[in-house]
């Protein structure tokens, strides 16, 4: 096994507020090795981008706070505590990141060339000539046209497309061991997605950089993730390579989304939602967060909150699941198909 | 026999199988005389010329990318907006001849629904009295009780229950909202409802709520949907037919089952090989990445406005000045010159 380049160990962010204590991120665990794209999916307030802000040092404090006891290590340094300067340091330098909307992350007063030389003289130390040849050298990689002259343009004049590209150039500027994208194309329309996701690849291949993916997007995930860490109510509820949890989907939770999407195999059958609605994070229900969702829940899931029990697959992967289903099997009573509407 | 090859507008079924007719609609906006950006000067072809009918009880799904014109042709059709050009005919009436009063009888029978129901729920009248003042502004349901057990009804038909009557919208949660959104839409009693995205705004595990009970409600009262949206997989899965638009045309139209297992058109073509499946291993294979973006409907390229981006660009047809007709068998029309040739 590689030693993991990113290690999160029971991250516990909390928020507090006025309405209570928002458990936003509840006790996660998971890694990425170098090279490795991971991804974390969940729909909206299950803790997936307050991981991602943890991670960066960017959760703002107060109301954030992330607890004692969690821990976040990039090629084992510890992350929770260290000094801002050191964050500082670490931010576009060693771990980049790229947000769903780049308008709102991109400066509208300074040029793109300006904003990717930026990093390039701040953690590189370059002079302004080498960071701009740099930085031409990064918008050509990054699949821009004309280069040069997009150099001295403004986020206004480029297309969405385009500025999430700038995005990744600027986040790829100091070669990064490890990049951040949070829902880096939800904003985008289906076929500049497919230009972005196929440069992330390409990007992957060529430098090795690992990827942390946030998404809610399942067709995203399968295309792009080697593994896949499934988030809900601040917890991780399923983990496995991308095939094993898309292929045999251990938690109820992950088996109700991929039944809940439409799909060209299955078209003409109903769609299969998920009842009820995500909990809000200041008032996670007790025992499994899942439970009164989940269409095979008895009474040890309102009793007991599972713990993250572990698969075996026989093929020595990482496979994990937080449902006593893994305790016992036979409660998973015939598959979905079966089931009547009502 | 197979049928000959027609322009969609000579395709038309009869106008009496037809709730909606669509010929021709063209909307342009003026375009800025100052400012800057590319907008400047020009006028904003939103839709350039868009055919299509319904039938009754069918849904047909319009989708493309953003600035693609389906947003606008939908608000069009309903007259929301003014078109610039072109003839709209609901139940055989001609929508763009209607005065005041029948534009208004015409409303209650076509209604839209927008992506966000929050933006479109007044914030200070609860379920009840909104749904109340629909239905008085309309003249519906009778009396006070008559209204009253109509609103229940309403409410349990979009699966919520009378005791959210005296609720404000900011008490429901995204799905709820929708339903809202749909419970006063159908207060009327509508026979059209064009749908503007109406579940991007939900989490992926309410959406199908949602689309289940639209599927419900239009079997139930026989609805027409004219569904918007940029979700290619729920498109497919809502709709009987699906038209693509691309720089404010319709690109290609067929049944839905057709058009995305034999595609005709090299943009539906690409479009549909973007759609990440959720199936790894399946990935990649077989994609069609486009170089480039949409142009600027302020100048869109002279000829097919598809050809600057075409990956298979005819040979010996001129796409770059020939603008190509929607043409087919129907039901199934592409407009491209190189298709055209091979037909």
């Amino acid at each position: 096994m590689t030693a993991p380049l990113l290690q999160v160990t029971d991250l516990r962010t909390y928020f507090f507020t006025d309405q209570g204590v928002a458990r936003a991120v509840d006790g996660v665990s998971f890694s990425v090795t170098p090279g490795e794209t991971v991804a974390l999916v969940g729909e909206s307030g299950c803790g997936k981008t307050v991981t991602s802000l943890s991670i960066l040092g960017l959760v703002p404090d107060p109301p954030g706070r992330i607890l004692d006891g969690s821990s976040i290590r990039l090629r084992g340094e510890e992350l929770v505590g260290a000094s801002e300067e050191r964050l500082r340091r670490l931010r576009g330098n060693e771990v980049a990141m790229i947000f769903q909307e780049p308008m709102a992350s991109l400066n509208p007063v300074f040029t793109v060339g300006e904003q990717i030389s930026e990093p390039l003289r701040l953690h590189l130390g370059m002079s302004k000539r080498a960071a701009r040849e740099r930085a031409v050298a990064l918008l050509n990689e990054v699949g821009i046209p004309e280069p040069a002259h997009r150099f001295d343009e403004y986020p206004h004049q480029l297309s969405g497309g385009m500025r999430q590209r700038v995005m990744v150039a600027i986040a790829i500027a100091c070669e990064p061991a490890l990049l951040i994208a949070d829902e880096p194309t939800t904003a985008l329309d289906v076929t500049i997605q497919a230009q972005i996701l196929e440069l992330l690849a390409q990007l992957r291949e060529h430098r090795g950089m690992a990827v942390l993916l946030i998404t809610h997007d399942l067709g995203v995930v399968a295309e792009v993730a080697d593994r896949v860490v499934v988030m809900y109510a601040g917890q991780v509820a399923e983990t496995g390579t991308a095939t094993e949890v898309f292929g045999f989907p251990s938690h109820p939770y992950t088996e109700g989304l991929l039944a809940s999407i439409p799909r060209a195999d299955r078209s003409g059958e109903r769609l299969r939602p998920i009842p009820g609605v995500v909990p809000a994070p200041n008032d996670w229900p007790a025992g499994c967060r899942f439970a009164d969702r989940c269409r095979y829940a008895w009474e040890r899931g309102a009793a007991e909150a599972p713990p993250l029990l572990e698969l075996e697959t026989g093929r020595g992967e990482e496979r994990a699941a937080r449902c006593w289903l893994v305790a016992e099997p036979a409660r998973r009573h015939p598959p979905i198909v079966a089931e009547t509407e009502q | 026999m197979s049928e000959p090859v027609a322009s969609i507008e000579e395709a038309f079924p009869p106008s009496s199988d037809l709730l909606l007719e669509v010929r021709g609609l063209v909307k342009h906006f003026p375009g800025r005389s100052r400012g800057i950006g590319r907008g400047a000067g020009g006028h904003v072809r939103a839709v350039d010329g868009v055919s299509f009918w319904l039938q009754r009880g069918e849904t047909l799904g319009l989708v493309g990318e953003s600035g693609c014109g389906k947003t606008t042709t939908g608000r069009a059709v309903l007259r929301l907006i003014e078109p610039t050009a072109g003839d709209i005919r609901f139940r055989g009436q001609d929508v763009c001849a209607m005065d005041h009063r029948a534009l208004r009888a015409f409303r209650r029978q076509a209604q839209i629904m927008f992506q966000d129901p929050f933006g479109s729920l007044n914030p200070r009248l609860t379920v009840g009295a909104m749904l109340d003042e629909v239905l008085r502004v309309h003249r519906l349901g009778g009396d006070r009780d008559g209204r009253r057990r109509r609103i229940a009804e309403l409410l349990e038909r979009v699966g919520l229950g009378s005791e959210h009557l005296d609720r404000y919208p900011h008490e429901f949660s995204g799905g709820q909202r929708q339903r809202l959104g749909i419970a006063r839409s159908l207060a009327v009693e509508p026979e059209l409802l064009v749908l503007d995205e109406p579940v991007s705004a939900l989490d992926v595990s309410v959406q199908a709520q949602v689309v289940n009970l639209l599927e419900d409600l239009q079997a139930e009262l026989r609805l027409t949907y004219l569904i918007i949206a940029h979700d290619l997989s729920l498109v497919e899965h809502m709709s009987d037919r699906v038209a693509v638009m691309y720089l404010g045309r319709i690109v290609e139209t067929a049944p839905a089952a057709e058009l995305y297992r034999a595609p005709r058109h090299p943009y539906t073509r690409a479009l549909l090989s973007a759609i990440p499946r959720p199936d790894p291993g399946v990935g990649r294979v077989g994609r069609i990445v486009l170089v480039g973006d949409v142009p600027s409907p302020v100048s869109p390229p002279a000829g097919c406005p598809f050809h600057p981006r075409c990956p298979h660009p005819g040979k010996d047809v001129d796409c770059g000045s020939l603008v190509p007709d929607l043409e087919g068998k129907a039901p199934h029309f592409a407009a491209c010159l190189k298709e055209a040739m091979s037909e």
